[in-house]
């Protein structure tokens, strides 16, 4: 078993990470605390999942949300998607596992995956309406938020969703409010299985390779870390039975990478825009010093009078 | 024999100096709804483009007004551009001669306008920043509609909203530039400016840069 995060102590305590701690700001520069904290994550084995939902739940109660009652169309998935109030949702898939003739039912907690190269925060517009703190947790600020929805344009996972009610854009926290205390979040303290644990990057990997390693002895020969490079890795990580595979765990990305629209709308384009008008500008006040004004002439006048006189 | 180059409205007074009208009072206000709602445009459409700019959406009431505003002044621009699109495409029509204008677009820049093929009611460089804005705005009347998210998030994918941001925004840097070139042209061409707020021109302007259009107003060609 797995230590899971003490409780913490009921006496007020001074936040672990705030403003100070911050290594990137939305659509603003920041100077990067000196010392990095230790990187946090959530790993999620996808192996012990029951698919209790017990999670999802968690979430709502501690964020104080409400899901809207839904529709059953004949599957687990409940509501069908990640929503404004539903920041994690367990998808469940069935697979069919040609090789040991095996029927898996694969339930994978979706949910923002808090990248270390977030592309949510690279899209985003609005000052400080994203942060990513120095621990890794990549947490949206709804007072700044403008309801753009860029940051879904940016997340390479489909994670953020804007709110129909104030037009603003929700995901998981990571439950940066009970990480700033010392408590783990909400999922995983409700998780019966120890399905989803918390802690240090470094302790989750420790504890994947143990997962691995035992699932490997059981027969799933791919069973690996999902840890996705194409974002620098990410601070919720998924222990998989099919590691080569993750895309049959409902879709989630192979190779996941922030699209190059997005880098191209965001990096070049910028740039190349902005000095694109001032040359513009610029051509017009020194065409205007070399040439001057393009002046009509009373000989011009004189011409028209000419031309029309033959009216009079 | 070729086309009249007079416009309904257009007219000639003669006297010391002689008049032209050049713009209706119609199109005239439809002409500056089109240019406010342009500025408008560019300016939010700048301060969510670029954090440097981010401050202008003050003018706006903030970021998220910012962001609601924006698209209903586009669709005001495009019907007011669809306006103006129907009043003076006909005149607008490339021709042979504007070619052999657009060739010798360094006299044109030297203000050696003798040595220019006689020009109608709008010259090369009118007729191009014309029709480069008709082009532009309706792509970017349509890219607009598919990032809309507050009304059309649900039509499309992500992938299609991603290529639809890129082609915006490097569509309306493209705009700014044709933009500032014909606000430039209208105050480097001395006398321009008062077509579009009072509607009228002195016969020198016409004779000097749109020749052939007064001459087929004076001969009441149509």
């Amino acid at each position: 078993m797995f230590t899971p995060v003490p409780n913490p102590t009921t006496n007020p305590v001074a936040a672990k990470f705030g403003q100070q701690d911050l290594i990137r700001r939305s659509a603003s520069s920041v100077t990067a605390p000196a010392k990095r904290q230790t990187e946090v994550a959530k790993l999620i084995d996808v192996s012990k999942c029951i698919g209790c939902k017990a999670c999802q739940v968690a979430c709502l109660e501690w964020n104080n949300l409400t899901e809207e009652v839904g529709v059953n169309v004949g599957v687990y998935d409940n509501p069908h998607d990640l929503t404004a109030n539903t920041w994690t949702l367990m998808r469940y898939t069935e697979y069919e596992n040609a090789e040991s003739g095996n029927l898996e039912w694969l339930i994978r907690k979706d949910g923002c995956m808090h990248c270390e190269d977030p592309g949510c925060l690279k899209a985003c517009p609005a000052p400080g309406a994203i942060v990513q703190y120095s621990n890794g947790i990549v947490d949206f600020d709804h007072d700044k938020c403008i309801g753009c929805g860029y940051c879904i344009k940016g997340c390479p996972f489909n994670i953020p969703r804007i709110s129909q009610v104030d037009q603003k854009a929700y995901k998981c926290s990571l439950c940066s409010d009970r990480l700033a205390v010392g408590q783990g979040p909400a999922c995983a303290k409700a998780c019966p299985t120890q399905a989803i644990v918390f802690g240090t990057k470094d302790e989750m990997k420790q504890w994947a390779d143990h997962r691995i390693k035992d699932l490997k002895s059981r027969g799933f020969k791919n069973a690996g870390l999902y840890d996705p490079p194409g974002v620098g890795g990410t601070h919720v990580m998924y222990v998989l039975q099919h590691a080569d595979k993750p895309q049959i765990y409902a879709g989630l990305p192979n190779n996941p990478s922030i699209s190059p629209l997005v880098e191209v709308w965001k990096g070049v384009t910028k740039y190349v825009g902005l000095a694109a008008i001032g040359a513009f500008a610029a051509f017009g006040f020194l065409h205007h010093a070399v040439a001057g004004a393009n002046r009509v002439t009373a000989e011009d006048e004189k011409n028209a009078e000419r031309l029309t006189e033959g009216r009079r | 024999m070729s086309k009249s180059e007079v416009d309904a409205g257009d007219g000639v007074h003669p006297g010391k100096p002689v008049i032209v009208d050049r713009y209706t009072a119609a199109a005239r206000i439809n002409h500056w709804i089109t240019a406010i709602s342009l500025v408008l445009l560019a300016l939010s459409g700048l301060a969510l483009f670029t954090p440097y700019l981010y401050f202008l959406t003050g003018l706006f009431g903030g970021g998220q007004l910012t962001r609601i505003i924006h698209p209903w002044i586009g669709v005001v621009l495009f019907l007011s551009f669809m306006g103006l699109f129907f009043r003076f495409f006909r005149l607008n029509l490339w021709e042979r001669t504007d070619s052999v204008w657009m060739g010798r677009l360094r006299d044109v820049l030297a203000n050696e306008e003798n040595k220019l093929p006689e020009v109608g009611k709008y010259n090369a460089g009118q007729k191009m920043v014309f029709w480069s804005m008709s082009l532009f705005i309706l792509v970017l009347i349509t890219s607009g509609v598919v990032i809309w998210d507050q009304y059309f998030g649900n039509y499309f994918t992500i992938e299609q909203k991603r290529i639809a941001v890129l082609i915006h925004s490097v569509t309306a840097i493209v705009a700014i530039c044709v933009w500032i070139v014909h606000v430039y042209a209208a105050i480097w061409v001395r006398g321009t400016i008062g077509a579009m707020t009072r509607g009228k021109v002195t016969g020198g302007w016409a004779w000097r840069h749109h020749r052939r259009w007064l001459k087929d107003l004076v001969t009441g060609k149509h």
